[in-house]
């Protein structure tokens, strides 16, 4: 069982980062709300204290998320093929292209994807800095508790729309090559 | 050994811990609200910007291998960063009217996932 390098750092930025970030949105988003609206009293410190590491966590995870994906993941997306070549498989962007059967994938989601992507490190940042700032006094800051939720669900709306396009993109132009990384021998099966 | 009394009594003390149940001034949270509604404008109009003219597209590649993108999002994060900064500076313990600012927010947040989105950039650049 085997893996190239490209494979395994696209699972990465996608699943072992991008869904972790996704699943922890609703629980982040529950809290949040129950948090600052909790009938007139904040949460406890230990409260904040834990949504608070959970939304540095989620901001830290977004940008390491969205980095990866447009340093490393996306300059082999975007590779030019050689002049001459017909094979494709190793030029997702161009393979895409090709077809006008497949090339929206690329002229609207990963147009689209590479961009909106940003918008959740860039609030969710906010959000868990305004939070810190603020913590049990949100609940008494009726506006700056509709801001902080507004730009959360934000940020929630621009990973999923980043991370379905992601994974169909995948699906027709998967990014693949380097090394390969062997994860278990035929023998020791 | 059971409890004593007073141990098995004590309510819990949600109140005395809570950290900051106390009137801030808006002014910080006015500051990061509104940056990152301009960080997100900002990075939808460079996005648009490096799409519309080769010239600002080969400008903002800061990075080669990523391309015009590199420039986008750098750039957007620096003006982000450096407005958060500024606004931090000007309303710091300031009580800032916190309606405008949302509104402000809002549509730069409202009016950047706009520019993001290809076929509105396309109808902007009449393709």
């Amino acid at each position: 069982m085997e893996i190239s390098l490209r494979d395994l750092l696209t699972v990465l930025h996608g699943i072992g980062f991008g869904a972790i970030l996704l699943l922890a949105f609703p629980v982040m988003l529950v809290e949040l709300t129950r948090m600052s609206t909790a009938g007139g009293r904040g949460p406890s410190r230990r409260e904040h204290q834990l949504l608070l590491l959970c939304l540095s966590g989620m901001a830290g995870l977004a940008w390491v998320t969205v980095f990866m994906g447009a340093y490393v993941i996306y300059p082999w997306y975007r590779a030019k093929p050689p002049a001459g070549i017909t094979d494709l498989a190793g030029y997702p962007q161009r393979l895409l292209m090709s077809s006008p059967t497949t090339t929206g994938w690329h002229d609207l989601g990963m147009e689209w994807k590479e961009h909106v992507a940003w918008f959740a490190p860039i609030a969710l940042t906010m959000v868990a800095y305004v939070f810190a700032k603020y913590g049990s006094a949100l609940f008494k800051q009726r506006q700056i508790r509709a801001a902080v939720l507004t730009f959360a669900v934000v940020a929630f709306l621009a990973a999923g729309v980043a991370g379905a396009f992601g994974a169909f993109l995948n699906k027709f132009a998967p990014v693949r090559g380097g090394s390969i990384i062997q994860i278990m021998s035929e023998k020791s099966r | 050994m059971s409890p004593s009394p007073t141990q098995r009594s004590a309510p819990p003390t949600r109140d005395a811990v809570a950290p900051d149940a106390v009137d801030l001034p808006t002014g910080p949270a006015a500051a990061a609200i509104l940056a990152a509604g301009i960080g997100c404008l900002v990075l939808g109009a460079f996005a648009l910007a490096g799409d519309a003219s080769p010239t600002v597209g080969r400008l903002l590649t800061v990075y080669r291998p990523t391309g015009p993108l590199s420039g986008v999002t750098l750039g957007a994060i620096i003006i982000w960063l450096v407005v958060w900064y500024g606004l931090s500076r000007l309303w710091s313990g300031k009580r800032v009217a916190m309606g405008g600012v949302n509104l402000a927010a809002f549509l730069s947040l409202a009016l950047g996932a706009l520019l993001t989105f290809p076929p509105f950039m396309d109808l902007l650049q009449g393709k």
